[in-house]
């Protein structure tokens, strides 16, 4: 009867080890065919921008894939915030439950690869003969390699790999009241400068005796909203050729260009000029309302912006009439704009089964066929990532109806995406490695605590930017970060519980050996 | 030597599932919190330095703010912040992301006295508190509902703000959906979502039309009262509790609904 207990206690030892240490790497290798046999099912995480015609794409993406093959199944699980998938495949991984297909950034898989072989490598996926991009055995017309934009393709390597396809690429752009800008006795030039922005913006704040803006009659007025921060963060320092961060994943953020930056975002912030949606909420919803000037935001979210966007967040009888604009992001260079290129891409992650996997990156594929490229991009001012749709008849059918309607051909979102594709070559990304979503945050929350900072009566002065640049430091771990995610960093002595743990393993298992060992030479001289 | 091997197997089993059971680092599902025993005679008396509900109330968009409160029911817990609705007798608080570990969070409870400070700060209307910290205080106090049916469509609404209330004999009107369909109710305010995320839904009163909400992190798909909004049916009369959020304008969140027979 002891001899049970020990066995099972000893079973139990060896299922609990299970419990610890690093996840067994799966590694994928790509099946020779594809088995159409085999039920499959894919768990998708999709971004939409709370539109309903893009749900409704995923939607029919899913549906035709399922098509083509009867035996792949899409369960698709919406979101409506990048930082919110983030958080949960970060949660999944660590119970292996990642998705299967997911929309995604590369900054975002950069943190996903510190688990071991999470996410699919594509390089030899994309050039698999069969299965690759354009490959022989494809169901459907997929693009060529050749046939996608080669810089959005390039967005998506993490060191000397390729960890994702592009799926949609949109950039920010500054909307503008031309209506009250002009009222002013301002004319609005071709590309505006920060100084421009800043002086109009200055301007707009002037009250009457009761209270009412003089711009627009009303009590409320932000004449400046930057949706993004960390964006507005990383494209000022980009543009002014200053310090962010390197390859190697060298934190440079924390410089006097910087600094410079944030005294001028407390100048403006201070006299109310100045705000972020992390403040005062949408862009959008103020510059719809006319009680904002200039509004930053993406051009994914044009159909939210101006006075006739198709889409709004607040009731028809806040919505005052003013003629859009659309123009790039402020610039210190006007000859030399930049813009950060940005939008969703789409990942793999791996699972043991390798016609699952298999399946997973046939249906990222099928996500760039003309049909869900063309109509996505439609939705808002996203432009395809192929050249295939790019170039299409009836995408080009498209972007020259613009203005014919309010909806489909909306002129502003419409503006939005041939603003892009006027700068795509003006366009740029961060560099990405374990970490780099974290410094991304930090860039954004440096703008959003010197604006809240100032409005409560702090003084931003360079005490305040030596502990703001501490907290950032400490606050996000940008002193622990490492260039790529899965690497041999060391991670300093175990802690005490866990060697306690291995001790009583090493315990277990000598006890066991040892048992059973006495039972073997036991028998051996019995049989002797 | 066998007993000793026994017992080490069984130490060494114990050690591995206690350290098995390590707790993963998920966000926090809002429950319903526990209701402590209420108190006979509650102590509203401020600390000094503490505001009023109308010193609040007058205080501007960044100035700072420190009340002495109590949590009626929690939002939301990620990346040790907190947010919460809390109440006193004068009237109430909204706390936006305020500054508390996962520890903190669970003494929380329901009608628990806290004393917070931080700025005041508004977002589409709504009045709350960012960038607070709190301290657990003495005390607890479970605020009754309100019934504030009568005040909808008026402005004197917004006193109410944020407070727990109550919404009787409405009646369940038509939402649109993405098909362009007439529903009882949307996954999200235009009906672009999913199980799981919000509720959205129509109710109707003397002619006016208000839009309620099922908020997924106050109450999420396993809660009974978005088990049973998706029940409801157009034409329903219906008695709501809830809390009078507002984006815009009155926009309550609701944590029951009730069939009217």
């Amino acid at each position: 009867m002891k001899k049970i207990y020990i066995i099972i206690l000893g079973l139990l030892c060896i299922m609990l080890t299970a419990c610890h240490g690093k996840k067994q790497s799966i590694s994928f290798e790509i099946p020779e065919s594809f088995n159409e046999n085999k039920q499959i099912e894919l768990t998708f995480w999709a971004k939409n921008d709370t539109n309903v015609t893009q749900s409704k794409i995923y939607e029919k993406a899913a549906a035709d894939f399922n098509k083509i093959y009867p035996n792949v199944k899409v369960n698709i699980r919406l979101y409506t915030d990048y930082g919110k998938i983030y958080n949960d495949v970060i949660t999944n991984i660590s119970t292996n439950t990642t998705p299967n297909v997911c929309i995604t950034y590369p900054d975002h898989i950069a943190t996903y690869l510190t688990g071991n072989d999470t996410v699919v490598k594509l390089d030899d996926l994309i050039k698999n003969e069969k299965y690759g991009l354009g490959g022989s055995e494809l169901k459907f017309d997929g693009p060529k390699e050749s046939e996608i934009v080669p810089s959005f393709l390039n967005e998506c390597y993490i060191g000397d790999s390729i960890y994702a396809l592009p799926f949609m690429r949109s950039t920010e752009a500054l909307y503008i009241n031309k209506t009250y800008v002009e009222k002013m006795g301002y004319k609005i030039p071709e590309v505006l400068t920060w100084d421009f922005v800043w002086e109009v913006s200055e301007a707009a704040t002037k009250q009457d005796a009761d209270g009412n803006y003089l711009v627009n009659g009303q009590k409320t007025m932000i004449p400046f909203i930057y949706k993004s921060t960390d964006n507005m963060m990383i494209s000022m320092l980009k543009q002014l050729n200053a310090g962010y961060s390197d390859e190697n994943g060298n934190i440079l953020i924390f410089n006097d260009t910087t600094r410079d930056i944030l005294k001028t975002v407390a100048e403006h912030a201070g006299s109310y000029a100045f705000s972020t949606f992390k403040i005062s909420s949408y862009p959008g919803n103020f510059l719809n309302a006319g009680q904002c000037l200039f509004a930053i935001d993406s051009t994914a979210g044009a159909s939210w912006m101006g006075s006739k966007a198709p889409l709004s967040d607040i009731s028809e009888d806040k919505i005052v009439d003013f003629e859009t604009i659309v123009k790039p992001i402020p610039q210190f260079d006007v000859n030399n704009p930049k813009m950060i290129s940005q939008g969703p891409s789409v990942c793999i992650f791996n699972k043991q089964d390798p016609d699952v996997v298999l399946a997973s990156w046939l249906f990222a594929q099928f996500l760039l066929t003309n049909e869900t490229q063309i109509a996505y991009s439609q939705t808002e001012g996203y432009i395809p990532v192929t050249t295939k749709a790019s170039g299409s008849d009836e995408y080009q059918d498209y972007i020259n109806r613009c203005g014919e309607d309010n909806e489909l051909y909306y002129d502003v979102k419409i503006n939005a995406a041939k603003m892009l594709m006027d700068n795509k070559e003006n366009t740029f990304v961060t560099p990405v490695f374990n970490g780099s979503a974290s410094l991304r945050d930090a860039a954004g929350q440096m703008i959003e605590n010197t604006a809240k900072a100032v409005r409560r009566k702090q003084t931003i002065d360079d005490k305040f930017m030596d502990t703001l640049f501490d907290d950032m430091m400490s606050l996000y771990h940008l002193d622990q970060i490492s260039a790529l995610g899965n690497d041999s960093k060391d991670l300093g002595p175990l802690p005490k519980p866990a060697i306690i743990l291995i001790i009583a393993l090493i315990v277990a298992w000598v006890g066991i050996i040892g048992f059973n060992l006495k039972d073997i030479i036991k028998k051996v001289y019995k049989n002797k | 030597m066998k007993k000793l091997i026994v017992l080490l197997l069984a130490l060494a089993m114990v050690m591995s599932v206690a350290a098995c059971n390590s707790k993963e680092n998920t966000p926090a599902t809002p429950k319903d919190t526990t209701t402590p025993e209420p108190t006979k005679a509650v102590d509203f008396t401020k600390s000094e330095g503490v505001m009023t509900y109308a010193q609040y109330d007058a205080a501007n968009v960044d100035d700072p703010v420190t009340v002495e409160t109590f949590v009626q029911d929690k939002q939301s817990w990620w990346d040790n912040k907190a947010t919460i609705y809390t109440q006193d007798n004068e009237g109430a608080y909204f706390v936006y992301e305020m500054a508390c570990s996962e520890e903190d969070y669970a003494k929380l409870v329901k009608g628990q006295k806290i004393r917070i400070k931080g700025f005041k700060a508004d977002f589409q209307g709504e009045k709350e508190i960012a960038d607070g910290t709190f301290e657990i205080l003495d005390g607890n106090y479970v605020a009754p509902a309100t019934d504030v049916t009568s005040y909808l469509g008026k402005d004197e609404i917004i006193k109410f703000q944020n407070q727990y209330v109550e919404f009787k004999g409405m009646t369940v009107a038509a939402s649109t959906d993405a098909d362009g369909k007439e529903v009882a109710y949307l996954y999200k305010w235009n009906g672009s979502g999913q199980e799981g995320d919000d509720l959205y839904f129509n109710v109707e009163l003397n002619g006016a039309t208000y839009t309620f909400t099922v908020e997924s992190y106050l109450r999420d798909k396993d809660s009974d009262v978005y088990k049973a909004v998706k029940n409801l049916k157009v034409g329903d009369k219906i008695d709501m509790t809830g809390y009078l959020y507002w984006y815009d304008t009155v926009n309550p969140h609701i944590i029951s609904v009730s069939i009217v027979k």
